[in-house]
């Protein structure tokens, strides 16, 4: 069975990759293009460690077969340093303490990201249902919608 | 497993049809790629819908709107005229999943996967929306309330796909609602789902009613004795009674994890009091 061609493009990058049609956008950028900042938590899209956008919006990664992402424009975790600088909301996290063991962080920010573009002043209740996909064990979220907040009030200055 | 992409109805239809019943038609995938992982389908060829334009676009239409079977929760949101007039279906739709899946999840897929717990769907019902459907045999235009059969069972043939839903004219005077009882607060499978329409004459009587309800018997329903309950009343607290007994009726549950028998059945008669509310509410302000 011939595979699929795909030409997409991710984090601002042309890319070009074979893929099976099973195989999906998360398995193609964690084992083929070794783009392993998306996490692979439930694989059916109910935690939220595999968050990208695609043409914008938010998605869960292991919800799309990577032969859709065919001329798109996927954004992932690691597009969202610039280099060496963290992004308000990656520095936030750090200041806030924000994560523990990590394995939803990569979702949690990309996910918070697609808030604040969407929304720079939210309410603490619709930080928290925004996210409600993003499923963390570890810091009992508080610790994480803070940071968020607090990043929306120093992007906003 | 092979995948297309095809850009017309009728080229999808072709594809559906020559794949003779080993195909599965891809939406938002929401459900389908969990079913793929799962094993639980093995289809020869995905056809991806989402490239034919009919599909993706919500449309004014006599009055009403056509709302394209790929269209996206969070587009339908994104909608302040569809919003407007349909808030309850809307609403509905939102309930479906997270924020990322509503990114990718449709009202088409969710009707299609046939789970009888599926949001939209008594909203869709109460809504009087219809479904167009493609076939190799031409069009037909089924009511959303006969589409499903069963769990994951729908009446739709092989090469027949649905290309939009059709939500019909508002009248002056109208409202609807839906709601659910899930035990949390986001991101649950519903125990009840119950949708309510409402359009009152200038004088606030009743004149057309129709209650849609969800996850407690094999598909969602149609509620005609609970409509009837409402028609030709001011819709006061004794019409509602006599809808919610109708509700309450109408019930077919199954006893699971997520509630028994007589748990669902009394909590539909209350969430179709509280949604009738709701849309009464609306239909004032129209």
């Amino acid at each position: 069975m011939a595979r699929n061609h795909v030409t997409t493009t991710i984090n601002g990058d042309p890319v070009e990759f074979l893929c099976d049609t099973e195989q999906t956008l998360l398995d193609v950028l964690r084992d083929e293009l070794h783009l392993t900042g998306s996490k692979e938590g439930c694989a059916s899209g109910d935690c939220g460690a595999c968050s990208v956008t695609m043409d914008g919006r938010l998605v869960c990664a292991c919800l799309v077969l990577a032969v859709e992402t065919q001329g798109a424009e996927v954004e992932t975790i690691e597009g969202m340093a610039d280099g060496d600088r963290l992004h308000p909301l990656q520095q936030k996290f750090l200041d806030h303490a924000a994560l523990q063991c990590g394995v939803c962080t990569p979702g949690f920010l990309v996910a918070a990201k697609s808030l604040l573009e969407r929304n720079p002043d939210p309410t603490e209740s619709e930080v928290r249902y925004w996210l409600a996909g993003n499923l963390c064990r570890c810091t009992g979220y508080d610790k994480i919608v803070r940071a968020v907040l607090d990043t929306a009030a120093e992007m906003r200055e | 497993m092979r995948y297309e992409v095809p850009e017309t109805v009728d080229a999808a239809v072709a594809l559906l049809a020559a794949a003779n019943g080993s195909a599965r038609i891809l939406a938002g995938g929401t459900d389908l790629l969990v079913q793929l992982r799962a094993g639980l389908v093995e289809p020869d060829v995905v056809v991806d819908i989402k490239k034919i334009s009919q599909t993706r676009q919500v449309t004014a239409q006599d009055g009403g709107f056509r709302v394209g079977a790929a269209v996206t929760g969070a587009e339908l949101d994104e909608h302040p005229d569809l919003k407007k007039n349909w808030p309850g279906v809307v609403e509905a739709a939102e309930l479906i999943g997270s924020t990322q899946v509503q990114g990718r999840a449709t009202m088409g897929g969710n009707l299609c996967n046939a789970s009888p717990a599926a949001d939209s769907v008594p909203a869709l019902i109460a809504a009087a929306a219809t479904c167009q459907i493609a076939g190799p045999d031409g069009e037909r235009t089924v009511p959303v309330e006969s589409i499903c059969t069963g769990p994951g069972k729908t009446i739709l043939g092989t090469g027949e796909f649905v290309v939009s839903l059709i939500l019909p004219a508002r009248p002056p005077h109208s409202g609807d609602a839906y709601l659910r009882f899930i035990p949390r607060t986001e991101m649950d499978i519903a125990v009840v789902g119950v949708g309510v329409s409402l359009t009152l004459d200038g004088a606030g009587q009743c004149i057309a009613a129709r209650v849609g309800l969800g996850a407690v018997a094999a598909t969602a329903l149609l509620v005609t004795e609970a409509a009837d309950a409402l028609v030709g009343t001011a819709v006061d607290e004794g019409a509602v009674e006599k809808m919610q007994q109708a509700v309450r009726a109408a019930c077919r549950p199954i006893d699971d994890k997520r509630g028994t028998i007589a748990y669902r059945t009394q909590v539909s008669g209350v969430l179709a009091g509280r949604a009738c509310r709701i849309a009464l509410e609306r239909a004032g302000e129209h």
